[in-house]
């Protein structure tokens, strides 16, 4: 099923062969994940020397997910977290130490950059660093064709033309270069770009983190709008918590690597299990006046990664903290239906 | 008599295309004791505002006002020897990224102390007191060796908590926080806001905070400046703000937040549509007019700052009156 072809525009994708056997063509309405983690960890060496062992982090550990078809993963935590580690690995960006990343139930392990491109597509934080300023719009957006080797000159710059409609930008911006757009503009082109490869799955990276409140509006819409029209899946990187309620279908909420709860939106937003999740949720400031800031309790002895605390690594910060969860880590545990998951000893 | 007055206070920056107008003609007052906050979008003046009042604009940015008055003292007129004497001992600032505003080579203890030695001219060991004192109230532990440590030893948390005991070193009258908490975690931040309105209470300082996160401003501010292109397009005390937005822009900016309860997860929001006017050369009539849902042919002239009751304004000619006929807003681009 190739969910873009109400755009209209022939795609010249059926008329090549997939460059990679692992990446097989999907079957529609399969219960299988769009995009599935399966124990994914991945650990740095710092300080290192030639006779010298350094220092194992784990930046990312043991983390599993499975985001279905259509549906939005909301990922909150705090810097340093692993958030970034972990869409790097979704990406192809860096390599997993231990662990698979499933698309489609197939491991992308193996399968080629090229392949894993057409199905998995960034968007990230800053849209001022993250296209080149000496390249017109239209450059940017129609490279993954040109690398792809998909169509004609001539085919490209349509195609690149029609993106530019879906995300909204006037055609003449395919003429400028990025220097001369608006930050919500660049977001735009950004959106573009990862879309003109017909993804299926997209991965968010504080899209809307670097811009102003009124622009964020007009791409948190057209996110949406894109989700429907295309049936995109999205892993969507945040640390606004009202952005990811506004957005997401389920939330997973990382802590020093780790995944410390998951569940519905609904779940997670109403009856927090976690302490830490009831923190970020309090720290949350709506705009509500005559609230004052809440006392969120945590100490802000922000815990070093390569020297994670023994037993709950939130144990330091965490208001509720017990003999055992100094000594014993609180395993990810589905709590009562499987719909939920939870990582506390209290909960 | 206000602790801060500011008249007509306009900031030009010449550039390549000509002259632009950061600031233009901007009017506000901070009481002795209240948390002001500068709410705005990128570019819409707060920062050069924030520089202006402690006398840090780029060399090249001009400055008039018809007044600009720091307890009496008017600043325009003011010697840069004078100007320096002010800063840091009775006007401190917190800059948003803790660790550009610090020096890397010198120890924390170094440069919390300098400003006290320099407007004091109190001992090193007095100043040192007073700096594990200050540590100690923002809740740094072990604060006698935090001194001999370097910026780059400390979290971004924690060094915006030096920051804040950095300002108060002196005990300020004014403290112009300019998107303190911007760069730091949710967590942290809602400790460090709940700290600085703490602190700010128990020593009495007013404090100028710039930010745009109407959230934020929303848990902390006693009065609201809402500016947008160089303007203050609406003032008032923080819940008349929020409970009747005066300004198209303002009820714009609080409809663009999800906000849960209020916004059904998945809807469309309403986005602002098109973007901010250039500020090189002249802008004629109210700037916001482009981007305006109920823009009339008024708009056209330059909107007067209507009064609204109880010491609420904002820059509109329907501020106080139902708009004729609504027009439909330019697509988006």
């Amino acid at each position: 099923m190739n969910a873009h072809s109400t755009t209209g525009v022939a795609d010249s994708r059926p008329s090549r062969t997939m460059p990679s056997a692992s990446m097989s063509p999907r079957t529609s309405r399969s219960p299988t994940p769009a995009l599935e983690l399966c124990g994914l960890s991945k650990t740095f060496t710092l300080g290192g020397g030639l006779f010298r062992r350094g220092r194992a982090l784990g930046a990312v550990s043991d983390v599993s997910l499975r985001i279905p078809r259509g549906q939005v993963m909301g990922l909150v935590g705090e810097s340093g977290c692993g958030k970034s580690t972990l869409a790097k690995m979704l990406l192809g960006l860096t390599t997993p130490s231990e662990g698979d990343v499933l698309v489609d139930g197939r491991p992308l392990r193996g399968a080629s950059q090229k392949a894993l491109a057409r199905r998995i597509q960034p968007i990230f934080q800053d849209p001022y660093s993250s296209l080149n300023p000496r390249k017109r719009i239209a450059q940017i957006v129609g490279l993954p064709l040109q690398v792809h080797g998909i169509g004609t000159s001539r085919e490209q710059a349509a195609r690149v033309a029609e993106t530019l409609d879906v995300v909204g930008l006037p055609r003449r911006a395919a003429d400028q270069f990025p220097g001369q757009l608006s930050g919500g503009q660049r977001q735009r082109v950004a959106i573009a770009r990862a879309l003109i490869m017909r993804p299926d799955i997209v991965i968010c990276d504080e899209p809307t983190s670097a811009l102003d409140v009124s622009v964020q509006a007009q791409i948190l819409n057209l996110l949406l709008d894109l989700k429907a029209e295309f049936g995109l899946t999205y892993l969507f990187i945040s640390h606004d918590l009202a952005v990811v309620e506004h957005l997401v279908d389920r939330v997973a909420v990382m802590y020093l690597g780790r995944i410390v709860e998951e569940g519905t939106r609904e779940q997670i937003f109403a009856a927090p299990r976690h302490p830490y999740t009831r923190a970020l949720l309090d720290s949350a400031l709506t705009p509500e006046p005559g609230l004052g800031v809440p006392d969120i309790g945590l100490g802000d002895t922000m815990p070093d990664p390569s020297d994670p605390p023994a037993g709950c690594a939130f144990h330091p910060r965490c208001p509720k903290a017990q003999a055992i969860c100094r000594q014993q880590r609180p395993r990810l545990e589905a709590f009562r239906d499987d719909s939920t998951r939870v990582a506390c000893h209290l909960a | 008599m206000p602790l801060l007055n500011v008249n007509n206070l306009r900031v030009d920056l010449p550039v390549e295309a000509g002259m632009l107008h950061a600031v233009r003609g901007i009017d506000f007052h901070v009481e002795r004791g209240e948390m002001l906050c500068l709410v705005g979008e990128s570019g819409c003046g707060k920062s050069m505002t924030s520089l202006a009042l402690m006398g840090l604009l780029p060399r090249k940015a001009r400055l008039s006002a018809d007044r600009l008055e720091f307890d009496g003292t008017d600043l325009t007129t003011l010697s840069e020897r004078r100007r320096s004497d002010l800063r840091g001992a009775r006007m401190a600032m917190i800059f948003q990224e803790p660790m550009t505003a610090l020096n890397p080579a010198y120890t924390l203890g170094n440069q919390l102390c300098e400003g006290l030695i320099r407007h004091r001219g109190v001992s090193r060991r007095e100043a040192r007191e007073r700096a594990i004192y200050l540590l100690g109230r923002v809740g740094i532990s072990a604060a006698k060796d935090r001194l001999d440590q370097y910026p780059h030893q400390l979290s971004g948390g924690l060094r915006q908590r030096v920051m804040i005991a950095m300002a108060l070193m002196c005990e300020p009258d004014l403290i112009i926080a300019d998107e303190p908490t911007t760069a730091l975690d949710v967590t942290i931040q809602a400790q460090i806001l709940r700290l600085l309105r703490e602190l700010q209470r128990e020593f009495g300082t007013a404090v100028i905070f710039i930010t745009h996160d109407l959230g934020v401003v929303a848990r902390i501010a006693d009065r609201v400046a809402v500016m947008y292109a160089g303007e203050v397009i609406e003032s008032a005390p923080t819940p008349a703000l929020y409970a009747a937005p005066g300004h198209p822009y303002t009820r714009g900016l609080l409809s663009c937040i999800p906000t849960p309860g209020r916004t059904p997860p998945g809807s469309r929001l309403q986005a602002i549509p098109g973007v901010v006017p250039s500020l090189v050369g002249d802008v004629e009539g109210c700037a916001f007019r482009n981007r305006c849902p109920q823009a009339q042919p008024t708009c056209e002239r330059t909107p007067p700052l209507m009064s609204l009751p109880g010491d609420h304004r904002a820059r509109c000619h329907y501020a106080d009156r139902p708009v004729p006929a609504p027009r439909q807003p330019e697509t988006m681009s």
